[in-house]
């Protein structure tokens, strides 16, 4: 039997290129569900942790999957929004602890989030490099954030207009980095946080510009009333806050009324969470107060129906490929029948032949089988940071 | 050593037919076989090594009714009792030269591959002027060299007959008489016989008896 796979070995390293493409096509065929299963645990694993671990989520009326996905994923599909006066009503019922966010705006494609420090303490997230947040402007960036654009603290990042096109929009703001994050394996890696109030300047909600009571140059100020101010486009507006700016930086309008993505709220015990649900379940509010694990569920139900059809399509592949790899060896015996021909002349019977091709076949599924499980292995070692940069974010 | 008597052989839908009264080579005896291409001569050797077997008749060879055996028993007979230098080779290019000599150990339980085999074969091999290519593939050989990688394999096992079809044919005429010498000593080594199918008149004082085929050849 030896002999029999040193000459199939031999066949085999004889012909590289045929060997190598059915070694290819056996192991494509057997590495991508297994590929596929280990994602979606993973990512089943990582939905569901980050969804379980947050007990509830405030936002407007609409796609709870859009609220949950952003919320907790920061997904760049933004939800309709919610005001201020959301986190405040929360807070007013004494029932639980709400934490806003304001996940909208983008640096260099990766997610502003806008939240308060009580999001810091609530996702245990710690400070590896730097400081926490404390003055309008600054940022802390996740691990992952730190690493993609290799900033650190005491760097800047500029936030992304929305678009491009819009002329009339805010122009960016320069935040300082006064923070990097330990490594904590959630989205919260590929975020850059700011305190909510800096994701409003961010939106243009809350500016700085410079003194128009007493302007330097009379002409930029085009009217003058008790209750406004109107100036021209001369007007110099700040797009970095620093401590000789950043009392010039004021809120326009009703500061309950700006704008959030979401309101993590933190209930007390069991019973204030059940009350809050209650409460938010009525059909005239405007808001809709959700457990982010049961839309995970419904969301990952949905996955592994997909995935049902999926691996009823890779099944069939496989024995089309199955069917496939049939045929080349039984044409590959067909073209090789001078060889057999030599085999049985000088002795070989039909089990010779048998037993030759019977090798051929186990070393290439040996060889497919190697290189499916170190590629398993591969997907699975990081499987994390491929579902984050493929699924979650 | 060898007997045929009374052979009729037909391959299936073909024209060709082949018909032996009777044949007979004596133990030790080196017999020439000549005869104009299509005469049967390969078919003979394929008859005595038990590779094809005739609808009529019977082949003897070292005391075994060759004809009568079953598949297994002609294989096993073969690779026990017979040596065949085939005249296309009969060798795989995947395969180096030594792989290819010690093809037939690799193939059957029938032979043990051992150090001493191995030892052997490359001697063999040097002896035939291709020591130096033991590793070499023989699709980089010329046609002489594989040549004699197909009479070394064939001689390996010591056979007790050895039957060679064109074994000299793609040899220069300088090696072709060190090969013949070769292929004489080895089979003299073993007191082994020969059957030799060739067209090359030059060789035939070398061997003991010389039989014109093309009188066995007739039309079906």
């Amino acid at each position: 039997m030896t002999s029999s796979f040193y000459i199939a070995w031999r066949y085999l390293t004889f012909n590289k290129v045929r060997t190598a493409t059915l070694i290819a096509c056996v192991t494509l065929i057997a590495v991508v569900p297994l590929a596929l299963e280990v994602l979606l645990a993973e990512s089943e694993r990582q939905l569901l942790s980050r969804a379980e671990s947050t007990p509830l989520l405030l936002g407007a009326r609409g796609s709870a999957l859009d609220l949950v996905m952003n919320g907790l994923y920061f997904d760049d599909e933004v939800p309709e929004l919610v005001s201020m006066a959301a986190v405040n009503a929360v807070e007013d019922s004494g029932l639980a602890m709400p934490i806003p966010l304001y996940v909208r705006f983008h640096a260099r494609r990766l997610p502003i989030v806008g939240t308060t420090l009580d999001y810091f303490d609530f996702r245990g997230l710690a400070i590896a490099r730097g400081r926490q947040l404390a003055l309008l402007g600054e940022a802390v960036i996740g691990a992952g954030v730190a690493d993609r654009l290799d900033i650190t603290a005491g760097d800047t990042l500029l936030s992304s207009p929305e678009t491009v096109f819009d002329l009339a929009g805010v122009y960016p703001l320069k935040m300082r980095v006064v923070g990097v994050l330990a490594r904590s394996h959630t989205p919260d890696d590929l975020a850059v946080f700011v305190d909510v109030k800096t994701a409003w300047v961010v939106q243009g909600l809350v500016h700085g510009h410079q003194d128009l009571t007493r302007p330097k140059d009379p002409t930029v100020v085009i009217d003058r009333t008790e209750a406004n101010v109107v100036a021209s486009a001369k007007l110099v507006e700040y797009t970095e806050i620093t401590a000789e700016n950043v009392d010039s930086f004021h809120f326009h309008g009703d500061p309950d009324q700006y704008p959030l993505s979401a309101v993590i709220v933190v209930p007390e015990d069991d019973k204030s969470g059940t009350i809050l649900r209650g409460r938010y379940l009525e059909g005239e509010r405007l808001y809709q107060l959700v457990v982010p694990g049961t839309v995970i569920d419904g969301l990952l139900a949905n996955i592994f129906r997909i995935k049902n059809v999926l691996d009823a399509v890779i099944l069939v592949v496989g024995i089309a490929t199955v069917l496939a790899l049939t045929l080349v060896f039984a044409l590959s015996v067909r073209l090789r029948q001078r060889e057999i021909r030599t085999v049985f002349r000088i002795g070989g019977s039909r089990l010779t032949v048998a037993r030759l091709v019977g090798a051929e076949i186990a070393i290439v599924l040996a060889a497919s089988a190697i290189l499916c499980a170190v590629v398993t292995l591969a997907v699975y070692q990081y499987s994390g940071d491929l579902v984050r940069a493929l699924f979650v974010r | 050593m060898i007997r045929i008597d009374s052979v009729d052989f037909a391959y299936p839908a073909a024209e060709f037919r082949l018909r032996v009264p009777a044949f007979h080579v004596a133990p030790g005896e080196k017999v020439a076989v000549i005869g104009p291409s299509g005469s049967g001569k390969t078919t003979l050797l394929n008859l005595v090594a038990g590779i094809l077997v005739p609808q009529q008749g019977r082949v003897d060879c070292a005391g075994v009714a060759v004809s009568a055996l079953s598949d297994r028993e002609r294989r096993d007979f073969r690779i026990s009792t017979i040596g065949f230098v085939f005249q296309d080779f009969e060798l795989l290019d995947y395969l180096h030269v030594l792989d290819n000599i010690l093809h037939p150990y690799r193939i059957t339980g029938a032979l043990r591959l051992t150090g001493q085999v191995r030892a052997r074969a490359a001697e063999l091999a040097r002896q035939m002027g291709i020591g130096d290519k033991l590793r070499r593939r023989v699709d980089h050989l010329s046609q002489g060299e594989k040549q004699r990688v197909a009479i070394c394999r064939a001689l390996l096992p010591s056979p007790r007959i050895v039957l060679a079809d064109e074994a000299t044919g793609n040899l220069d005429p300088r090696n072709k008489g060190h090969i013949l010498e070769l292929l004489f000593g080895s089979v003299a080594a073993h007191d082994a016989t020969l059957l030799a199918v060739t067209h090359d008149h030059e060789l035939l004082p070398h061997f003991d008896r010389v039989v014109d085929f093309g009188d066995f050849r007739s039309a079906a």
